[in-house]
């Protein structure tokens, strides 16, 4: 039962087990087990964020593509729902219809991006998705009628989701599902496929498979995931803007999660995601304490100011793509 | 001795093609001294794009190696500049010590960053992007440790504010300044490029750095060396555009980093002459659709990309490799 939901992927080390065990059953019990608003939120990012960081790790880890523009899925989707919501009535058919433009305008933008820059190499595709998602940023701040510009788009939501906890179970049950659904997709012989272009591509086309095709589709897969979760986030938030969706730094987050936790598993995602979003939420408290701590020695409490929180977790990534390249899960399935 | 590579046709559509898009826009803007104030800005602003972005498409064509924290040499240099320029009271006299601040910061940055994060993942793309994109988070962060969060002034001396009037047409001083640097250092570069032992190696390991290598040149040293002048150009980039702007954050780097990205992609990845035309493109169409059609002028780079690239898919001057 739990092999085939997990696509016969299992964690493979003890340890890897215990930890995804406690991360999932944490989350599955979160309302009832860390009452209160902010871990609660907390947890709703947990699931959203290993979501988006799982469909990345489809395109980096999997297929081997370093894709800047995630965020902008990620966007579509936050903003499919918004301005759904914003326009029509609180209703789920306007998410429905909102979810549903957004995963088209997704598909078709990551299939032409893809069609147009995946035949070359590596680089080429990194620097012009980079110049793509900046350009759907600033068109999103822009366009303020549709949008709502900087501000953004606050919206109401259907009366059952207003309920915090019926939101967190939406959030966590289509989050769980998606995850699922990745884990199937990588361990499919499609999955395989992507892996054999990874490692080799020109032996993968000697075999008589079209990697551009392949990659193509990876990256509509992974851009369709993407907007599921930016839907989803708009939903907890009741709200979408730049900063929430479509700002690069979120981009530079998905990156540290997915080295961090660990390139080409499913699993990496659910670690790497869960212990950001908490570093993200209480690593600054700790380091306003030995900023404070601090006090009087030169630099010290500037490098441990609350802010420089990501100073840390940049070091942490260059050290793990040296030293770790398989991250957090490769660790522990090596010394299992 | 001549050999077929220089004696190969110079290919000149692509300077028709920018003289082209400035009658174009003439046509549309009719003012003639409207046209001229916004020629010489997008002159001022391709030039400025071309200074960041030279030292980028070299490193690449000669090693294969994208450094995506260039960035942040160009947000080092403007803080530098910002620093002394504030410490020599912001005269005239503190330009220079300013610049040639920027300059040895950002270059001596550039060679701690080809040491340290670069050369261990000589020839693995991924790896290479990832790390020089954690890099920039870090130095990003170094960079607000040191000089705060805030924004910094970073104001024009005297003699550089203002514009000269010809005529019905004003021409700002510093848009002045700015082209005749920017030309100066094509010229610079051209030359070195074309004139000396150094350059002919530069140009041979572009070409081909295996048969460099095995005529017993060390390309790795010359590759050093490119990438310590390319941050520093970077560096000089940063503290004219911080200038040019009057102040000086540290999204100034990312922000400059996707025009660079889109003028490198369209000269064609590796060539200096495409990255010179490609960054004028760039400042020209940026200007002319910002007066005639702001709405859509945030689109007209990618535009211009997407139009250069399914006309020539390889850029406006294709280098042999990939």
């Amino acid at each position: 039962m739990i092999r085939a939901l997990l696509s016969g992927d299992l964690p493979r080390s003890r340890m890897l087990s215990v930890f995804l065990i406690a991360i999932f059953v944490s989350l599955a019990a979160a309302p009832y087990l860390f009452p209160g608003t902010r871990s609660l939120d907390v947890a709703a990012r947990v699931c959203v964020f290993v979501l988006l960081v799982a469909s990345y790790d489809l395109l980096l880890g999997y297929t081997g593509i370093v894709s800047f523009a995630h965020t902008m899925f990620f966007g579509i989707g936050g903003y499919g729902v918004g301005i759904a919501l914003a326009r029509l009535e609180p209703s789920w058919a306007a998410i429905g219809v909102g979810v549903l433009a957004a995963l088209a305008v997704s598909a078709a933008l990551s299939f032409v991006i893809g069609l147009f820059s995946l035949r070359v190499r590596a680089i080429f595709f990194a620097m012009i998705t980079l110049a793509v998602a900046s350009f759907f940023a600033i068109l999103a701040s822009q366009l303020s009628d549709l949008t709502g510009g900087e501000d953004g788009l606050t919206f109401r939501v259907p009366e059952l989701l207003r309920t915090r906890v019926n939101a967190y179970y939406l959030v966590f049950g289509i989050a769980t599902v998606m995850f699922l659904v990745l884990l199937r997709v990588v361990n499919s012989p499609f999955g395989r496929v992507l892996l054999a272009i990874r490692e080799n591509e020109f032996r993968a086309e000697a075999l008589g498979y079209r990697t551009v095709t392949y990659r193509t589709i990876a990256n509509c897969l992974g851009a369709l995931a993407a907007s599921v979760a930016g839907a989803l986030y708009a939903l907890w938030l009741r709200y979408t803007g730049p900063n929430t969706t479509l700002d690069f730094a979120i981009m530079i987050d998905i990156l540290l999660m997915v080295v961090i936790g660990g390139m080409g598993t499913m699993y990496g995602a659910v670690i790497g995601a869960t212990l950001f979003v908490i570093a993200q939420n209480y690593l600054q408290d700790a380091m306003k304490m030995i900023s404070e701590a601090t006090k009087g020695i030169p630099l010290l409490p500037d490098l441990f100011h609350p802010d420089r929180w990501l100073l840390w977790l940049g070091v942490l990534f260059v050290l793990s793509i040296y030293y770790f390249p398989r991250g957090i899960v490769g660790q522990l399935r090596r010394g299992r | 001795m001549k050999n077929a590579i220089s004696e190969a046709r110079f290919d000149f559509v692509p300077l028709a093609l920018m003289a082209a898009v400035a009658l174009a826009a003439l046509a549309f803007i009719r003012t003639p001294s409207t046209w001229v104030t916004l020629t010489v800005a997008g002159l001022a602003m391709g030039l400025l794009i071309f200074i960041m972005a030279s030292g980028l498409t070299l490193v690449f064509g000669l090693m294969d190696v994208m450094n995506f924290a260039h960035g942040l040499f160009i947000a080092l240099g403007a803080y530098v500049a910002a620093s002394v320029m504030k410490a020599m009271g912001g005269t005239l006299a503190g330009l220079a010590p300013a610049m040639l601040a920027a300059m040895l910061a950002a270059g001596l940055l550039g060679l701690a960053f080809e040491r340290v994060i670069i050369k261990p993942v000589y020839g693995q793309h991924l790896k290479q992007i990832l790390i020089t994109t954690g890099g920039m988070i870090v130095a990003e962060q170094l960079i607000h440790v040191i000089w705060g969060p805030d924004l910094l002034p970073l104001a024009r001396p005297e003699a550089l504010r203002g514009a000269f009037l010809l005529g019905d047409v004003a021409l700002e001083k510093y848009r002045i300044a700015s082209v005749s640097v920017g030309l100066a250092l094509f010229v610079a570069l051209a030359v070195v490029l074309n004139r000396t032992r150094i350059g002919l190696l530069i140009r041979a390991g572009v070409e081909n750095g295996e048969m460099v290598e095995a005529m017993g040149y060390r390309v790795r040293r010359l590759f050093v060396g490119v990438f310590v002048a390319g941050s520093a150009l970077a560096g000089l980039g940063g503290a004219m555009w911080g200038m040019y702007q009057e102040a000086v954050t540290v999204a100034i780097g990312a922000q400059m980093m996707v025009l660079i990205f889109i003028v490198i992609i369209i000269g064609g990845l590796g060539s200096v002459t495409g990255c010179f035309v490609g960054a004028i493109l760039v400042g020209l169409v940026a200007n002319y659709t910002g007066y005639l059609a702001p709405k859509v002028a945030l689109g007209s780079n990618i535009a211009l990309m997407v139009l250069v690239l399914l006309w020539r898919p390889q850029g406006l001057y294709p280098v042999g490799k990939s």
